[in-house]
């Protein structure tokens, strides 16, 4: 018998998009004018593009030995979501084979089958059943779950009364409780407060040193890191790499970045739904104008959003985030920031615009930075996002404290007025 | 001491089991062996579905029992009082109220399970477990509610002086080819219901004319003797038929119209919960990219 708990070959989804995008399902009214109309249809030319396909994942293939845990990343759609559906049995491949040893529980959100009107404690019984465990299995760490949660005192309140906050720590508390041979996890650490993600990386961590086999999708590379010792690289629904997590993650960094210091949308690339916000370029400026992918700690850089609004937007704010490669956030900034820029533009009527903003001189440590960019209204819509717009790196040459060529820490760099003053006793 | 070894040899047979997920063809299995294991989540669904079902209600579970007294009242005004229909020499409160009992089980179940799959939404789309689950709980938590108003029958035929026949074992077997047919249509109506959200609009008129087809107001001979003896059948075709005569045969002791009408409706029971098990089967592997 061999020591493989997971073993994935040739696996595939498809799913028809098309007329059904917006809605998937559909109404017997649509299939029976469908039934109808098909002959006119099919004169036409408009069957086959009515029942357009596309592959969510496709050919992927890789091996996962008994008490591994992998790593999945990708960017959002690259298929990690249908790859955990597959595996945990939620949905069935269009087509390949996934072999699998051992009882899988799968996390792929917290709180599943929750029931806002019944109690912590019968809630813990049935999130418990619903994810597989036995009753008696779900008694015997039913202080233990409680106890994680921090939930003691209101055990016998209906959960609808909860702090989202306690909400989420006893979801998560009863799957952290399940004890699969395999765990796919999807995600979950991106809800909660600082404290409580903390708690579950320990959680994750146990799991896995307890020789778990572990599956981990998420976009915290820092948690990939920490977690896991082999991924895979999804995009486009393929297994574009495959290595060790370091080198995983740098792969991903580095890939699907334009080098140029300009990232640019065409009207493809953009969704509808960011109507009637659009993007149209993303840039990083050196001191003399020029746009560049390497800038100089020691200089000044400038960003610069380009868009057009074909309708006017109350309360528009259109800014970036700016992160490390390794997925750390430095800062986040919007053009309104200023009062008075929030004042005069209340209302942006449409038009064509450029945002700009200067970051100031000795202000970046050396290495690679993301930049993402977002545009919304606050607590009314968001329009457009993209946290992974742009790569650019910063050069450390010359910048202060340069004449030990030691690598620093941390992702800014600034020339602090530093002041020596000695004493004579 | 046994019990734990029983269960750690319980999580080991699940420990080594290896299984191949890919793409199904054709017919499904049933798959009962995975009904098996998680057979303690029918209990658990079915024990939320009748906690929820009356929380933040006034009256709790008085309503399993108003909900039918209300409905025989107005039934006796307009099939009896109105109408003049005959209730076979049997107290007409009793009369009706024997047949609401199977027909609310029935029709309740039907609702319930047609949205079932819809309405649990969530867990679908997240956690595998056998999706037939979700319709068998919501069909089975009705019985409780049964139960409840069977209680108010009992009081009924203290009061009217009627004692239960020497059929009431056949009770049981009544209640269980009526929960066989809801089952049958259950699973139709939510398999259907997850591509086509038709159904929810469909089922309340589903439901109300399957009441007016069904003899709970009036004597099934009403519509039988009208019928030309060949065609007798047709109305037999309603498994509630056969249910509700089989109640007051058991209950009240009147006379089944004839036994091949029950016959037909075991018949046509049998057939629903079959055919809606293969359909469920079939379009269960893509209720979570659909639901």
């Amino acid at each position: 018998m061999s020591d493989l708990a997971i073993r994935v070959e040739g696996l595939g989804k498809q799913y028809r998009i098309g007329s059904q995008s917006q809605s998937r399902y559909r109404t017997l009214r649509e299939s029976i004018s469908d039934a109808f109309t098909w002959p006119a249809r099919m004169l036409r030319g408009e069957l086959t593009a009515r029942s357009e396909k596309i592959w969510a994942l496709r050919d992927v293939s890789f091996e996962l030995k008994q008490g591994q845990v992998l790593g999945v990343i990708g960017r959002n759609g690259a298929g990690k979501s249908t790859l955990l559906k597959i595996l945990a049995r939620v949905t069935e491949p269009s087509e390949g084979l996934a072999e699998i040893t051992g009882r899988v529980g799968s996390l792929l959100e917290v709180g599943t089958g929750f029931h806002p009107e019944l109690s912590g404690r019968e809630n813990i019984y049935l999130n418990g059943a619903v994810l597989g465990m036995k009753r008696n299995e779900i008694t015997r760490k039913f202080e233990e779950i409680v106890e994680f949660a921090g939930v003691s005192k209101f055990i016998d309140t209906p959960v609808k009364r909860y702090s989202s906050g306690m909400y989420l720590r006893l979801a998560f508390s009863v799957a952290a409780h399940l004890e699969p041979e395999i765990l796919v996890v999807d995600e979950v650490l991106a809800v909660g407060d600082a404290e409580f993600q903390r708690k579950c990386l320990g959680k994750m961590s146990d799991v896995a040193e307890a020789g778990r086999t572990v599956l981990f999708v998420s976009h915290n590379m820092s948690a990939i890191l920490r977690l896991t010792e082999q991924a895979i690289v999804l995009d486009g629904g393929k297994v574009v790499h495959s290595a060790p997590t370091r080198e995983a993650v740098d792969y991903y960094m580095a890939s699907g970045f334009s080098q140029s210091g300009e990232r640019t949308w065409s009207a493809e690339e953009v969704p509808d739904s960011s109507a009637p916000f659009r993007p149209i370029a993303l840039r990083v400026r050196d001191p003399r104008g020029k746009v560049a992918d390497t800038v100089q700690s020691r200089e000044p850089l400038e960003l610069e959003i380009e868009y057009q609004l074909d309708k006017a937007i109350a309360g528009l704010r259109v800014g970036v985030y700016l992160s490390t490669i390794r997925g750390e956030v430095v800062f986040t900034s919007f053009d309104t920031d200023n009062p008075e820029l929030f004042d005069r533009y209340a209302t942006r009527p449409a038009g064509r615009y450029h945002s700009r903003a200067k970051i100031p001189a000795n202000w970046l440590n050396e290495g690679q930075y993301i930049l993402g960019i977002n545009a919304s209204a606050y607590r009314v819509r968001r329009f457009f996002q993209d946290e992974r717009a742009l790569a650019f790196n910063v050069d450390a040459m010359g910048a202060p404290g340069m004449q030990w060529p030691e690598p620093r820490q941390g992702p800014v760099r600034p020339q602090l007025d530093w002041d020596i003053e000695e004493r004579s006793s | 001491m046994s019990e734990a070894a029983k269960q750690e040899s319980e999580s080991t047979q699940l420990a080594s089991r290896r299984f191949v997920i890919k793409p199904q063809s054709g017919m499904a299995a049933l798959n009962l062996r995975d009904l098996w294991l998680f057979r303690e989540l029918i209990f658990f669904l079915t024990w939320r579905d009748i906690k929820v079902r009356y929380k933040q209600t006034l009256l709790g579970a008085g309503w399993a029992i108003l909900q039918p007294v209300l409905q025989m009242l107005v039934f006796n005004v307009l099939f009896g009082d109105l109408a003049g229909l005959s209730s076979g020499g049997i107290p007409r409160p009793v009369f009706t109220y024997a047949a609401l009992l199977p027909w609310n089980l029935f029709s309740t179940a039907i609702s319930d399970a047609g949205r079932s799959l819809v309405s649990n939404r969530n867990m679908i789309t997240k956690v595998y477990f056998p999706r037939l689950i979700v319709p068998l709980s919501s069909i089975l938590s009705g019985v409780v509610d049964f139960a409840i108003a069977f209680l108010i029958l009992i009081a009924m035929m203290i009061y009217y002086g009627i004692a239960p026949t020497a059929a009431l074992w056949t009770l049981p077997l009544y209640l269980i080819l009526s929960l066989t047919t809801a089952l049958g249509v259950g699973l139709w109506l939510s398999a259907l219901n997850v591509h086509y959200r038709d159904i929810r609009y469909l089922i309340p008129f589903l439901t109300q004319f399957w009441m007016l087809a069904t003899p709970i107001a009036y004597l099934s001979s009403e519509v039988f003797n009208r019928l030309p003896d060949n065609l007798e059948w047709l109305y037999a075709l309603n498994p509630m038929v056969g249910v509700i005569e089989g109640f007051r045969n058991a209950l009240l002791g009147t006379e089944i119209y004839s036994t091949n009408v029950l016959w037909i409706s075991v018949a046509v029971a049998v057939t629903l919960l079959v055919s809606g098990l293969f359909y469920f089967r079939r379009m269960e592997r893509t209720f979570a990219d659909t639901v």
